[in-house]
C-alpha cells in the first residue's frame, strides 16, 4: 500500500515539477497521468516478479482511490454553493446556457461517436 | 445534563478542529450514497448533489465561514491530485480498445470541443452576457484548472470561470445520462466520452460509478478536452478579433 501511495505521489510531484520547468498550462497531476501511462506501456515487456507485483499494487490502490473519485468534489462544489453570489443577477441565464450547451454536447459528442464506432466495427468483422 | 453555556463552548472548540468538517464532509456523503443506492441509481439523486447540499445548509446556517470549512476539508481535496494521477491505471488496461477507436476518438473530441466552445458563444450573446463574464464561461468544460488558466489568458475572471466549471460538471453528471437514453445510445465508450468531454471531471466520476470502459473513455475524453479547449478557445477568439 505505501509503496503504490508512494508511486502515485511521485508521478504528480514529477507532472508538477514539468509543468514548471517547462511553463506548461497543462495542470501537474494530468502531466502525471500521462507520464505514469507511458511508463506502464514502457515496463509492459518486464515480467519479472517484482516489477508485475509492483504494478498490481499501483493498480489495486488506484482502483480503490477513484472508487471514491466522486466524493473527492464535495470540499469544491461547496465552495461554489457558497460563492454563487459572484454571479449576481446573471445567475439563472448563466444555469440555463450551461444546462442546454452541455446537454448538447454531451448528446452530440456520445452520438458522432457511437456512430463512426458503429462503422469501424463492422469493417473490422468483413475484414 | 450538560449546561447550554457548556454546550455551546463544546460547540465553539469543535467547529474549530479540521476535524470536524472532514467529519460532516464524510458522513454527509455517506447519507448521499446511501440515497443513491436506495433510489436504484437514479441520476438525479447525484450522492455528490446531496452532500454538497448538507454541507452547504450547515454552513450557510451556523453562519462558518468557507476557509473555515476548507481548513479540514482541503485533506480531500488534496486527494484529487493522486485519483488524477490513478485514472493511468484504467486507461492503461483500455489501451487496446483506444488505440482500435482512435480515429473516432479524435473526430469525437474535435467536434465536441467546438460545440461545446460555439455554443456557449452563441447562447451567450443570444442573452446578452457581458463580454467578461462570456470569457469566463467559454472554457467551461475543460477541467477546473486548465479551464481557469486559458481564462485569465482570454480576459475573463478565473474564479468566476471556477464556478462555472463546476456548474457545468454538476448539470452533466446529473443529466447527461437522460440525453444518452434519449438517443438510445447504447455504446458504453461513447456515452463515457460525451460525459467526460462535457462535463470533466464530475462527468467522469458519474461514468465510472456505472460502467469501467465508460468510466476509462470518460477520462480519457477529459485529459483530450482539456488540451484541446486550451488550444482552441484562444484560436477562435483570434479568429474572430476579439482577442
Amino acid at each position: 500500500m505505501l509503496r503504490s501511495i508512494f508511486i502515485i505521489f511521485f508521478f504528480q510531484l514529477m507532472g508538477e515539477a514539468i509543468k514548471k520547468i517547462f511553463e506548461i498550462r497543462i495542470p501537474g497531476p494530468v502531466i502525471g497521468l500521462i507520464l505514469l501511462l507511458i511508463t506502464l506501456i514502457l515496463l509492459k515487456r518486464i515480467k519479472t516478479k517484482s516489477v508485475s507485483n509492483l504494478k498490481k499494487e499501483v493498480a489495486d490502490t488506484s482502483t480503490y482511490i477513484l472508487r471514491y473519485l466522486s466524493f473527492l468534489f464535495v470540499p469544491i462544489g461547496v465552495g461554489v454553493v457558497m460563492h454563487f453570489s459572484y454571479l449576481e443577477n446573471n445567475l439563472s441565464k448563466v444555469l440555463f446556457i450551461v444546462f442546454i450547451s452541455t446537454i448538447l454536447t454531451i448528446g452530440i459528442t456520445a452520438f458522432l461517436m457511437d456512430r463512426m464506432n458503429k462503422i469501424i466495427n463492422k469493417n473490422d468483422r468483413k475484414r | 445534563m450538560i449546561e447550554k453555556d457548556k454546550l455551546y463552548s463544546i460547540w465553539v472548540y469543535l467547529q474549530a478542529e479540521p476535524l470536524f468538517w472532514l467529519t460532516l464532509t464524510i458522513g454527509s456523503y455517506l447519507i448521499g450514497d446511501y440515497l443513491y443506492r436506495r433510489s436504484k441509481l437514479f441520476p438525479l439523486v447525484n450522492p455528490v448533489v446531496i452532500s454538497i447540499t448538507i454541507v452547504s445548509l450547515v454552513l450557510i446556517n451556523l453562519n462558518v465561514s468557507y476557509e473555515r470549512y476548507f481548513d479540514g476539508a482541503k485533506f480531500i481535496h488534496f486527494m484529487l491530485g493522486p485519483a488524477t494521477v490513478a485514472l493511468a491505471i484504467p486507461i492503461y488496461r483500455k489501451f487496446k480498445f483506444i488505440q482500435k477507436e482512435a480515429l473516432s476518438i479524435f473526430v469525437s473530441l474535435v467536434v465536441g470541443s467546438l460545440f461545446a466552445i460555439i455554443s456557449t458563444f452563441a447562447l451567450c450573446k443570444i442573452f446578452g452576457i457581458s463580454d467578461q463574464l462570456l470569457f469566463s464561461m467559454l472554457p467551461r468544460s475543460a477541467t477546473a484548472p486548465i479551464a481557469m488558466g486559458v481564462s485569465e489568458l482570454i480576459g475573463g475572471i478565473p474564479s468566476v470561470t471556477a464556478i462555472i466549471t463546476l456548474l457545468t460538471g454538476i448539470v452533466g453528471a446529473s443529466f447527461g445520462t437522460f440525453a444518452l437514453d434519449l438517443l438510445k445510445l447504447k455504446d458504453m465508450a461513447a456515452r463515457g466520452f460525451g460525459m467526460g468531454l462535457a462535463s470533466h471531471g464530475i462527468g467522469t466520476a458519474r461514468a465510472m460509478s456505472r460502467n469501467e470502459t465508460a468510466g476509462v473513455f470518460a477520462a480519457l475524453a477529459l485529459g483530450l478536452n482539456g488540451i484541446a479547449t486550451a488550444i482552441l478557445v484562444p484560436l477562435l477568439l483570434k479568429l474572430l478579433n476579439l482577442f
